[in-house]
């Protein structure tokens, strides 16, 4: 199976070079503390805002800190962040659309009108609004973006089990006697999961990109620790000075971004079955 | 038709007592709540004092009660007072929302202007070299954080070249000038926020447009118009994008709460005094009034537009009016 689909995957050149970079940023995440030339916190007044040169490629701050080594350490921030709060998402997503898509009737109509309202808030909004009340930080923005961000995948799931439960297998399984818990997990989540993947992979493009903007407002991972986000606030608070303060941190997000979208693009081409007998 | 408005208007009523309850909950789920806010400041505040904002605000009686207060008020559009300045928190709402409508149709119509055009003629020419230049547009649209593309904008047009102001509606002059004056000063202004907030929509909007053509170029009523030997143009225009068409209306109906959201942003960086703004400024001096009223005046701004956008569905789409 997966090996069908590496197969449909690799033909797409764009999204294996996407993947590529998404790894080589796991990797830099990872050893941030080899690879940084020097501390991401370390303050030298001496160097305020100085432009990029050979001791520090990407220029410094307006605290003298060095900005690539913020950068290597920022790109954990986004990481996190993407990958918790897509979690979050997925887990609830798909939950709550296997109950819908599942059980139908009443159930179905009450959960997709809960989608409904939810989908009606503004989600920056929402966001701000729960931030205003718990203190700001990286843990609080992966749960808030988790929290309003699960609607589309259970539309997705539940769209995906009100086809499934009518298939013959479902009916064999429950012939069999299989219970309500055991249709839902071992049966039918598993093959409603290709789109949940695909979903996933853009969901976490998407949470990349609202973190970054939560943290350049303020509202996000906290200085001293750094994230690109509000790398990108000193940015604009300097912004007639120091121009590489807004150029770099702002090309790393849209090339991580930029890779997550185009493997999610790749993933949707190798996981559509109707693109899979078209081919042969 | 009309019992499809009805039943569609019917519908909103549910959802909106939805959007308060969940409103409603965010906010009272806080640790503390309102009253420590006001309390914090001064640490001399006695426990009599706290008692007595208490009762000020309800919040000695059960949740239930207060929220049926609260709704009862709400109705009425009582949104309570702002905890910053003593306003009432409907009228610094309603000063507000024009500014934030105007910038959101306005990029709402740029959208639409750019958009269809770029996704009919990439679905036209499919596999051209304009076709994938769009689609390579599309993918960095999506991808670009739109306040980074903004503070490069202001560093280009603002500060190196000064073409463009950088903050704010108008000029400080303003009051000096003549009509035309004031209102080329207004464009000026505009033009970096409305073109930044339609961005990543122009890139949404044009992709699905393209889908959209292709699939309708395909059908067989598209081959007859052909066969009965029409200008391709007239092919294009009266026959297949008139249907392609209308899917459209409604994904522009659900890009609403992005316009809305995103105005918190281009608001907050460019200085623009709207609603976007005034919800940043409220949750960042936790001003629960003004943050209960802006969350559910935007929640039901979106459904509005959803509305709005089902309505013109139903409008140019019959099979819609006449099911169920």
């Amino acid at each position: 199976m997966f090996r069908i689909i590496w197969h449909r995957f690799k033909k797409n050149p764009l999204s294996v070079a996407g993947l590529a970079i998404i790894l080589s940023l796991a990797a830099i995440a990872l050893f941030a503390p080899v690879l940084s030339p020097h501390e991401p916190t370390k303050i030298d007044v001496y160097n305020v805002l100085s432009p990029p040169s050979s001791n520090h490629p990407f220029g410094t701050d307006e605290l003298g800190r060095d900005l690539l080594s913020r950068m290597i350490w920022g790109s954990r921030a986004s990481l996190k962040v993407g990958f918790i709060a897509v979690g979050i998402a997925i887990s609830i997503g798909t939950m709550l659309g296997a109950i819908a898509g599942y059980y139908g009737g009443k159930i179905d109509a009450l959960l997709m009108r809960f989608v409904d309202i939810m989908l009606a808030f503004p989600t920056f909004f929402l966001i701000l609004a729960v931030i205003a009340i718990v203190e700001p930080s990286i843990s609080t923005i992966m749960i808030i973006i988790g929290l309003t961000g699960w609607m589309d995948v259970s539309r997705l799931v539940r769209a995906e089990f009100l086809t499934l439960k009518e298939r013959d297998f479902i009916a064999a399984a429950q012939a069999l006697g299989a219970s309500d818990p055991r249709l839902i997990f071992r049966h039918i989540i598993p093959n409603a999961l290709s789109p949940v993947f695909v979903a996933a992979t853009f969901g976490i493009a998407g949470a990349i990109l609202t973190e970054s903007g939560l943290s350049f407002l303020g509202l996000g991972v906290q200085p001293p620790e750094p994230s690109w986000g509000n790398i990108l606030t000193s940015g604009k608070d300097n912004i007639t000075v120091a121009w590489w303060l807004s150029l770099f941190p702002g090309i790393a997000i849209l090339i991580t971004v930029l890779s997550y979208n185009l493997v999610g693009e790749g993933l949707r081409d190798a996981l559509d079955p109707r693109l899979w007998t078209s081919e042969k | 038709m009309l019992s499809y408005a009805l039943k569609r208007l019917l519908l909103m009523i549910p959802l909106t007592f939805g959007i308060t309850l969940i409103t409603f909950t965010v906010i009272h789920l806080a640790p503390g709540g309102p009253v420590e806010v006001e309390t914090e400041m001064s640490l001399k505040a006695s426990a009599q004092a706290r008692e007595n904002l208490k009762k000020l605000y309800g919040l000695d009686k059960p949740l239930h009660v207060q929220y049926f207060d609260w709704l009862k008020r709400f109705v009425k559009l009582d949104f309570g007072i702002s905890f910053v300045d003593g306003k009432k928190v409907f009228d610094k709402i309603k000063e507000r929302i024009p500014v934030t409508l105007t910038i959101n149709l306005l990029s709402l119509i740029l959208i639409m202007a750019i958009a269809i055009p770029i996704g009919v003629l990439s679905a036209t020419k499919q596999y051209s070299i304009f076709d994938k230049l769009t689609t390579v547009f599309v993918f960095l649209g999506f991808s670009t954080p739109t306040f980074w593309l903004a503070l490069i904008l202001m560093i280009i047009f603002g500060v190196s070249l000064g073409l463009l102001p950088i903050s704010g509606i108008q000029s400080i002059d303003v009051s000096g000038m003549g009509f035309i004056d004031r209102l080329a000063d207004w464009i000026k202004h505009l033009i970096l926020p409305v073109g930044l907030s339609a961005f990543g929509g122009i890139a949404g909007l044009s992709r699905y447009s393209r889908s959209s053509m292709l699939e309708v170029i395909r059908q067989d009523y598209v081959r007859t118009a052909r066969a009965k030997g029409l200008k391709e143009s007239d092919v294009i225009i009266r026959h297949a994008l008139r249907n392609a068409l209308m899917p459209v209306v409604t994904i522009l109906g659900l890009s609403v709460p992005g316009l809305i959201g995103g105005s918190v942003i281009f608001e907050t960086i460019f200085a623009i005094p709207g609603m976007g703004q005034l919800f940043y400024a409220s949750a960042m001096s936790r001003d629960y009034p003004t943050i209960m009223g802006i969350l559910v005046i935007g929640a039901v701004l979106t459904l509005i537009g959803n509305l709005i956008a089902d309505m013109s569905y139903a409008l140019v789409d019959p099979r819609i009016r006449v099911r169920k």
